[in-house]
């Protein structure tokens, strides 16, 4: 098949790719742009590990085709950390166990973003439900709500602290 | 009284910042320069002699560079030494839908697919055997030809008296369970990445260099090396990170082998990653087990005597199978105290994917059958269930009737523990119809104590490297699949040397840079890594005791190592500074630089009563001339186990120990069993990181929920139903009860600090757990797990005297047919696995005849 240009705006940043029309979002972000961090761990949009956000909405990029998403702004794993340090969030899967081999944590990442932006307090029934799109098959996902909990908190925190300018 | 800085508090994962950020590299996140994608053409017949393969016209689509099949590389191999059944590629026969007959290397997936249907293989289809107990009575066209009667290996064991023991008997259950086959289904699908080095002084091919999702690097040198003909020390294997195993990757799975003769025929580097449905296929999973179990007890409750017959549907191969069904009968004791046992064992071949170890190896599905006998019995003499398990503990120090040494013992605390927290003295039986309360105790082997390969060589070693700057650097074999060995590695290091944990930097999992440990499975790490990391620990240390004592003129001995200082101890006991110290940075500058008037400054001082933990380390290099220490483990010889023909599976240094109450309700509508809560306490030894224990301990038990109530592997003629995450159903979040993680400390008196194994021990206790909790809620005993709808429904009409409904009455319950066909992945299309005769589907197709393509 032949090979197109096609432009991706990816945690900010635009890349001009040349790719099969046919190739899917998540293999353009791994193969052609090195962004490992989403993963494959079905076929068959079964266990999010691959999710994405694309203009803020999780989806999985392993049935999606990379050329459908030009001119929209797609946020992966690898656009979550802030300032080279680590976001509440990721701070708080490490700390509480959240994740434990890790494969299904970028996923995650991405649904709990979404979750949050969405639902700043959720009830502990909202977070159950805003993550059965994804899988885990480590963590029961018990210390996931610790985490989820943790970050909301340190994000409340966070933010007393710091004056809100303008 | 704990008295220890590092351990026993809660910290993040070393590696977690990969994880959460995505910056950590699994298998197939690598690529290297000019590498090529391996796809493998599986069989689509469960049992076929391969009378032809063709593979000239793929090899002629442009992009593929090579083709390999069975002649390659055909040398046989296998996890276990007396089980080298396998070959990398088919030779002469396949043995289950799923079976490896060929392999492209492409310059990508998209023409690797293309080239597989350009491969042409004539099969002559063979009758196939697809249950166990059909399998036994085979004698034409067995499996594997030296396998009479398609049994792979038998054990009848009798340990005591087990007919005076029932003679003594009060009450007797017998009854036949059924575990059906679950698998791991970790997150990340099999990868491996191999590429060969060319050696500058032949100018030839060299050095084989594999990356692979492995919890056994060094059984994948090994097997790599028999199947290759290459020595050892010629092939690099390294474990990146990896996403999950459960023991889905603790043998080597054919892709890594093909990945690297692929390799070596294309002259270039290959990567192979699995599908999720070649995972499913691949699977080494728990196998379908059936288990015919009688228990006798006395009124008082005293279990006098216990006989099993159990047969493992063990798929086509080997693999661990020996080894599985050894445990099954190994760990009937070690629980509690039974002096009486009969056990029979069968490891059986069918022709279907491979049955190897998952987590709870061997274990589980006994443990169900065993713990609900043990709760009807309860039921018969009127005895409280939780009260019956307490009363027939053991009592350690001892060594079982089967030859199990037990030391640390904290099954009477997790009972305690899990009555206490669940309220069952309060609320068992006085819970609203439908709702019910069930419990279960299980253990586990804190590592095998004879290495799969019987040799005296230690099981860990590990290698401490400390340079001036006073980093930390920890070789070690242990890997880490997620479940936090590294962080468990750098947790001991750290308490032992009484630096901070930030010094410490741990390489693992590679061949060429870490000594041998034998991987991990069988919940060994903690416990024989530990041991080796504490050993090499106290090695470097007692080096730099040496000569920091010589500095602060006192003797090794009166020295402290903690919180990143060096002190005597008279000193460190009084000290007021410390908390000043603790804080500050101790300083690079003389560690580094050392420029003579430091050096000089530093002896006008004269002896000191603290050093840091850099100006310790520059003390012993300067003394000692170079500064590393080594440690490795081997099981002691008492906890070695018995005389008898299969007496080395079982025993362990130490066993972990757990119990659970489970809260479930049941619809009796609609079949449906809810788990609400899970109290689920375990006897760790001594928790290092308590955050990871309390994961491993809920994940364990999730896990066995998953097995209780809703994963199982349906087939139909040899074919895997639901090879699919969407189909296997792995209990999504809504789904997943609130786990109670109680951790119970027995500090082993051999553990490292004291901890044995939590990754695995729970598991067993879940499922007798809920099928307890079902009985207590609707009075209907369940042998068959998981514990479906269709199931629990057929026990309640059976209880109601209503006309029974046999879900599965006239179908063979191997093959259900109540699943949907699964279509199969994109280059099955046209030469995929034959539906039945009977599908609607194929006769509209009117599909070719069967026996070539």
């Amino acid at each position: 098949m032949k090979k197109e240009l096609i432009e991706l705006r990816v945690n900010g940043r635009s890349h001009e790719i040349a790719i099969e029309p046919s190739k899917l979002l998540l293999d353009a972000l791994r193969q052609d742009l090195d962004l490992t961090g989403s993963k494959r761990g079905c076929d068959d949009s079964s266990c999010g590990a691959c999710t994405v956000q694309v203009d803020g909405i999780p989806m999985l990029s392993c049935t999606m085709l990379a050329a459908s998403c030009e001119g929209q702004e797609i946020t992966t794993v690898e656009g979550v950390s802030e300032h080279g340090s680590l976001a509440a969030i990721q701070k708080a899967y490490g700390d509480w166990g959240g994740s434990q081999c890790g494969y299904c944590t970028p996923g995650f990442m991405m649904t709990v973003r979404h979750l949050l932006a969405q639902n700043p307090n959720p009830t502990e029934a909202e977070i159950r439900s805003g993550l059965s799109s994804n899988l885990c098959r480590c963590t029961g996902y018990s210390q996931m709500y610790q985490a989820i909990k943790a970050a909301i908190e340190a994000e409340q925190k966070g933010r007393a602290a710091v004056p809100v300018a303008g | 009284m704990t008295d220890f800085s590092i351990i026993g508090k809660s910290i993040a994962m070393v590696d977690a910042a990969g994880k959460t950020t995505g910056s950590g590299k699994y298998t197939d996140d690598l690529s290297v320069p000019g590498m090529l994608i391996g796809k493998i053409l599986h069989s689509p017949y469960p049992h076929a002699r391969i009378k032809r393969i063709d593979t000239s016209r793929a090899e002629k689509l442009d992009g593929v560079v090579t083709v390999v099949v069975g002649t390659d590389a055909p040398n046989p191999y296998g996890i276990l030494p007396v089980g080298h059944d396998e070959y990398a590629l088919a030779l002469d026969k396949v043995r289950y839908v799923g079976d490896n007959v060929a392999c492209v290397a492409a310059v990508d997936e998209f023409t690797a697919e293309k080239a597989l249907e350009l491969i042409d293989v004539e099969y002559e289809v063979l009758p196939a055997y697809f249950d166990p107990e059909d399998s036994m009575k085979a004698e034409t066209n067995l499996i594997h030809d030296n396998k009479p009667n398609n049994i792979e290996k038998d054990y009848h064991h009798v340990f005591g008296d087990p007919e005076k023991g029932f003679a003594e008997a009060d009450h007797i259950a017998e009854a036949r369970f059924i575990a059906n086959e679950v698998t791991h289904a970790a997150m990340e699908p099999h990868a491996t990445l191999a590429a060969f080095e060319i050696d500058p002084q032949t100018g030839n091919p060299g050095r084989l260099i594999v990356q692979s999702s492995t919890q056994v690097p060094y059984y994948l040198q090994h097997k790599l090396s028999l199947v290759l003909e290459m020595q050892m020390s010629q092939i690099r294997v390294i474990k990146p990170l990896v996403g999950g195993g459960f023991g889905g990757k603790s043998e080597v799975i054919p892709l890594e082998i093909i990945a690297a003769i692929a390799a070596r025929k294309a002259k270039a580097p290959v990567k192979i990653t699995y599908t999720r449905e070649e995972v499913f296929w691949a699977h080494r999973g728990r196998p379908r087990t059936i288990i015919d179990m009688k228990t006798g007890v006395k009124k008082d409750g005293s279990i006098t005597a216990v006989k099993a017959r159990v047969i493992q549907d063990g798929g086509a191969y080997c693999s661990y199978g020996v080894v599985t069904i050894l445990y099954s009968g190994a760990l009937l004791g070690a629980l509690y105290d039974i002096p009486n046992i009969q056990y029979d064992g069968y490891r059986v071949l069918t022709n279907k994917p491979v049955c190897g170890a998952m987590r709870g190896h061997g274990t589980v599905n006994v443990r169900f059958a065993f713990e609900t006998q043990l709760d009807e019995l309860a039921a018969a003499i009127g005895m409280d269930p939780a009260e019956i398990r307490q009363h027939n503990l053991l009592k350690p120090p001892c060594v079982t009737v089967n030859g199990l040494r037990v030391q640390s013992y904290g099954l009477p605390e997790c009972i305690e523990k899990v009555v206490e927290r669940s309220g069952w003295k309060q609320r068992k039986g006085k819970m609203p119809k439908g709702r019910g309360l069930g419990v279960a105790c299980s253990h586990y082997v804190s590592g095998a104590a004879n290495s799969i390969i019987r040799s005296d060589m230690p099981h860990s070693t590990v290698n401490i490297k400390i340079d001036r700057d006073g980093g930390v650097v920890v070789y070690t074999g242990a890997s880490d699949i997620g479940q936090g060995s590294d962080t468990m590695v750098a947790q001991i290091t750290a308490e032992t040397l009484g630096c901070t944990i930030a010094r410490v930097r741990v390489i693992a999992a590679d061949t060429d840079l870490t000594p041998i440990d034998i991987g991990s499975y069988s919940s060994r790490v903690t416990f024989m890594n530990g041991n080796a990391t504490l050993r090499a620990a106290q090695d470097v240390k007692k080096q730099i005791a040496l000569a920091a004592g010589r500095k602060m003129n006192c003797a090794a001995e009166e020295l402290v190592f903690r919180n990143d200082l060096v002190r005597r101890k008279d000193f460190a006991d009084k000290s007021v500074r410390a908390t000043q110290s603790e804080a500050s940075v101790s300083g690079r500058v003389e560690g580094q630089i050392l420029r003579g008037s430091l050096q000089q400054k530093r002896k006008d001082e004269g002896p000191k009563d603290q050093l840091s933990f850099e100006e310790a380390v520059v003390a012993a290099i300067d003394f000692h001339g170079a500064l590393s220490g080594t440690g490795s483990y081997a099981p002691p010889a008492d906890a070695r186990g018995g005389k008898h023909k299969g007496a080395g599976v079982g025993p362990s240094p130490a066993y972990s120990y757990s119990a659970q109450v489970a809260e479930v309700s049941v619809d009796e509508e609609t079949g449906e069993v809810t788990v609400h809560k899970v109290w689920a306490s375990h006897d760790c030894g001594r928790a290092l990181n308590p955050v990871s224990v309390e994961g491993q301990i809920i994940g364990s038990v999730w896990m066995g929920m998953g097995q209780a109530l809703t994963e199982e592997m349906a087939w139909k003629d040899g074919m895997l139903m639901n090879p699919g995450l969407l189909e296997y159903r792995s209990p999504s979040s809504v789904e997943s009860p609130e786990v109670e993680a109680i951790i119970v400390e027995s500090i082993d008196p051999e553990g490292p600090y004291g901890a044995k194994e939590c990754s695995e021990g729970s598991l067993a206790a879940t499922i007798p757990a809920i099928s307890n909790a079902i009985y207590d809620a609707v009075g209907v005993r369940l042998h068959e797990c998981p514990f479906t709808p269709d199931r629990v429904l057929a026990g309640l009409r059976a209880k109601k005297n209503a006309k029974y409904i046999n879900l599965t009455e006239g179908v063979d319950p191997t093959s259900p047919k109540t699943f949907r066909e699964h279509g199969g992945s994109l280059w099955f299309r046209g030469k995929g696995p034959q539906r039945h005769p009977l599908d609607p589907s194929r006769r509209e197709a009117a599909a070719p005849a069967g026996g070539n393509d």
